[in-house]
């Protein structure tokens, strides 16, 4: 077993981590307080080939592997979690799902813009009435000729705002439940597509989270991604992606609260002395880097076996669990450490704490992750 | 235009100095490319994209671990790189060090039009070893440089920060320029151009292969040696002297010529 990074991958983490250190943590309180990230961070981060981080050059990508993914969303969040998921987003759920399942003729038109950052993608499935119930979309698309007709309302869409691409689940079938969906690529500008009300939030501030609207959105036939039907399949195989990154946005909102945590630890004076002096303070700290070494190296485990074509949706469920819940204890304890300094904005644990909640939340809940992971087991998967 | 780069594999700006004994605990040290030499890289690069330059060699001398100060600066933009790496290496001083590098050149085909330096290692810091190559191949040398133009088959024109104003020197090529804070933003290495760094060119020689006895070098071959290394005494508290002026005044000058002693 070789336990280490490829000299690659430490290469990106070390640039990463800089480009994060230098232009993007310096303004994550801003970007939180605004609302938005900044046009100068697309750029960078499109620069960069950080868009498209596993899709190979030939479409704009970077040509590198998943583990590299999870470490760049993992260092974005770090600085940032409004940044992370920006690029956690675009890439499982809308750059994956159209290198898998596009033809040539898409791949060149839309994922080429996407991995490449020219373009930022979304991925639109959540209804008002349906979340973790999929299936339950209203949301449909007639076909009429050599297009469909697109009519319904979506909501919670992360990147919603910022997308040129996006990647739109509607039922071809209204009488079928999971069967009757399928995959749109639409275009930003489509007649008939207008997006409604942006959600103010707990946390996550700087990612838009848009209401996008379809009043009769003519899309070309060829924009189907996949066979009429698919869609369903499409959205779970990348929502088993789409876990990876989560998690790495997770472990790096938690280093991020553990790393002030430490550092308010040493310079903090109470009785006379450092408050890191005390167990008390010791055994927060201890407990911290131990959870999040163990979450990091279970979303690293999941990233291997995905790249390397294993069965991973098993460990991406644990791992997104896992790596949500320790964002959660760790964000927590970071501000006790803090007392009444991480109780306000001047520090910056109040906003990993108010970051880390929807961790637990999109991309399935953690009982969702439960039940997937138990019914796995009970299938005899992870065994 | 070809251009050498030189390259040092030092200790992260971070880097919490801890000692093992009188030597240095290198165990957890976290190694980059000098800072610096990351400014004479970008300004090579930058002098390809503006067709001045064919061909970029970015040049260590190192232990393996050299290997990676060098594919960063692939990374950046550099064709090839060239790492002299051998155990007889080991306590170099800065002149012997300098001998090594001139040695590389050679081999390299001896005909680099510019030799781009960072002013100093962030490491050992001795600002040395740019001068000394250049006094050993004879070479005009512009130390520090905030500001560079070339005209490639000619000359270059280097402007260095000197206090109260500025100094510019013309320098007929080939010629050593030593690399400044100011000079340029040195760009992130690109996922892509990571990629490609992974499969351009890195030759690694050894004293042998560079025709170098291991007397020359080393510990042996050196005219300095490093005897031990100290931290530097813990920063003590401030004292106030507080007062009408007489009595601070007084106060003041007892203090420093019986406590510290500079008066």
């Amino acid at each position: 077993m070789r336990f280490e990074l490829t000299e690659e991958q430490n290469m990106v983490r070390d640039m990463v981590r800089r480009l994060v250190e230098e232009e993007i943590k310096p303004k994550a309180a801003e970007i939180d307080k605004r609302g938005e990230i900044f046009p100068e961070i697309y750029q960078k981060l499109a620069e960069l080939g950080l868009f498209g981080v596993y899709i190979p050059e030939e479409y704009g990508g970077a040509g590198m592997d998943v583990v590299s993914y999870a470490i760049v969303v993992e260092e974005l969040s770090r600085g940032c979690a409004s940044t992370g998921i920006l690029v956690s987003a675009h890439t499982s759920l809308v750059v994956d799902p159209i290198y898998k399942h596009g033809t040539e003729e898409q791949k060149k038109k839309f994922l080429v813009p996407l991995a490449s950052g020219e373009k930022v993608g979304a991925h639109a499935m959540t209804e008002p009435g349906a979340g973790t119930d999929v299936a339950s979309i209203s949301t449909t698309a007639k076909k009429e000729g050599d297009k469909y007709i697109l009519n319904g309302t979506k909501h919670f869409i992360t990147n919603g705002k910022e997308a040129g691409i996006y990647l739109v689940f509607a039922k071809t079938d209204k009488e079928a439940r999971h069967k009757g969906i399928s995959a749109f690529i639409v275009e930003k500008g489509t007649p008939g597509f207008s997006i409604g009300k942006l959600e103010h939030k707990l946390g996550i501030r700087g990612s838009s989270t848009a209401e996008l609207i379809f009043e009769n959105c003519e899309v070309p036939a060829e924009n189907l991604l996949g066979k009429e039907g698919q869609g369903f399949y499409i959205a779970m195989e990348c929502y088993d992606g789409g876990r990876v990154g989560v998690a790495a946005q997770a472990i790096g909102i938690a280093q991020a609260a553990f790393e002030a945590a430490l550092a308010f630890a040493q310079e903090r004076a109470q009785f006379g002395q450092p408050i890191a002096n005390f167990q008390a303070i010791q055994f927060k700290l201890a407990d911290m880097a131990t959870a999040i070494e163990a979450a990091r190296l279970l979303n690293l485990k999941a990233a291997w076996l995905e790249q390397e074509g294993k069965l991973f949706y098993h460990h991406s469920a644990m791992s997104k669990l896992m790596a949500s819940d320790v964002a959660m204890r760790v964000t927590r304890e970071a501000i006790q450490i803090h007392g009444g300094y991480g109780f306000i904005e001047e520090y910056p644990v109040e906003r990993h704490y108010r970051d880390a909640k929807i961790t637990e939340i999109y991309e399935g809940t953690s009982e969702a992750q439960r039940l997937t992971i138990a019914r796995n087991l009970l299938k005899g998967i992870g065994i | 235009m070809k251009i050498a780069v030189f390259c040092k594999s030092v200790p992260d700006t971070e880097t919490k100095v801890r000692l093992k004994g009188d030597r240095l605990d290198t165990s957890g040290i976290k190694y980059i490319l000098n800072p610096y030499d990351e400014f004479a890289v970008e300004e090579a690069v930058r002098m390809k994209e503006a067709k001045k330059a064919e061909e970029i060699v970015a040049i260590s001398m190192g232990p393996a671990r050299a290997q990676e100060a060098l594919r960063n600066a692939l990374a950046i933009g550099a064709d090839r790189a060239v790492l002299v790496t051998d155990d007889a290496l080991d306590g170099s001083d800065t002149l012997a060090t300098a001998k090594v590098l001139v040695k590389v050149l050679e081999k390299e085909g001896g005909d680099f039009d510019l030799l781009l330096f960072g002013q100093r290692a962030i490491d050992g810091d001795t600002w040395q070893v740019p001068s000394q190559v250049a006094a050993l191949l004879d070479l005009p040398q512009a130390t520090c440089t905030v500001a560079l133009e070339v005209e490639p088959g000619s000359k270059a024109v280097a402007t260095r920060l000197v206090e109260g104003g500025e100094e510019i020197h013309e320098l007929t090529l080939p010629a050593v320029i030593t690399c400044s804070k100011g000079l340029n933003e040195p760009r992130y290495p690109s996922l892509p151009n990571i990629m490609k760094a992974k499969k351009k060119p890195l030759t690694t020689y050894s004293l042998g292969d560079l025709g170098i006895d291991a007397s020359e070098v080393g510990k042996n071959g050196s005219r300095t040696e490093v005897l031990s290394y100290e931290l530097p005494p813990a920063r003590g508290g401030g004292k106030k002297v507080e007062g009408e002026p007489e009595e601070v005044v007084a106060e003041l000058v007892k203090f420093l010529k019986e406590e510290i002693k500079v008066i």
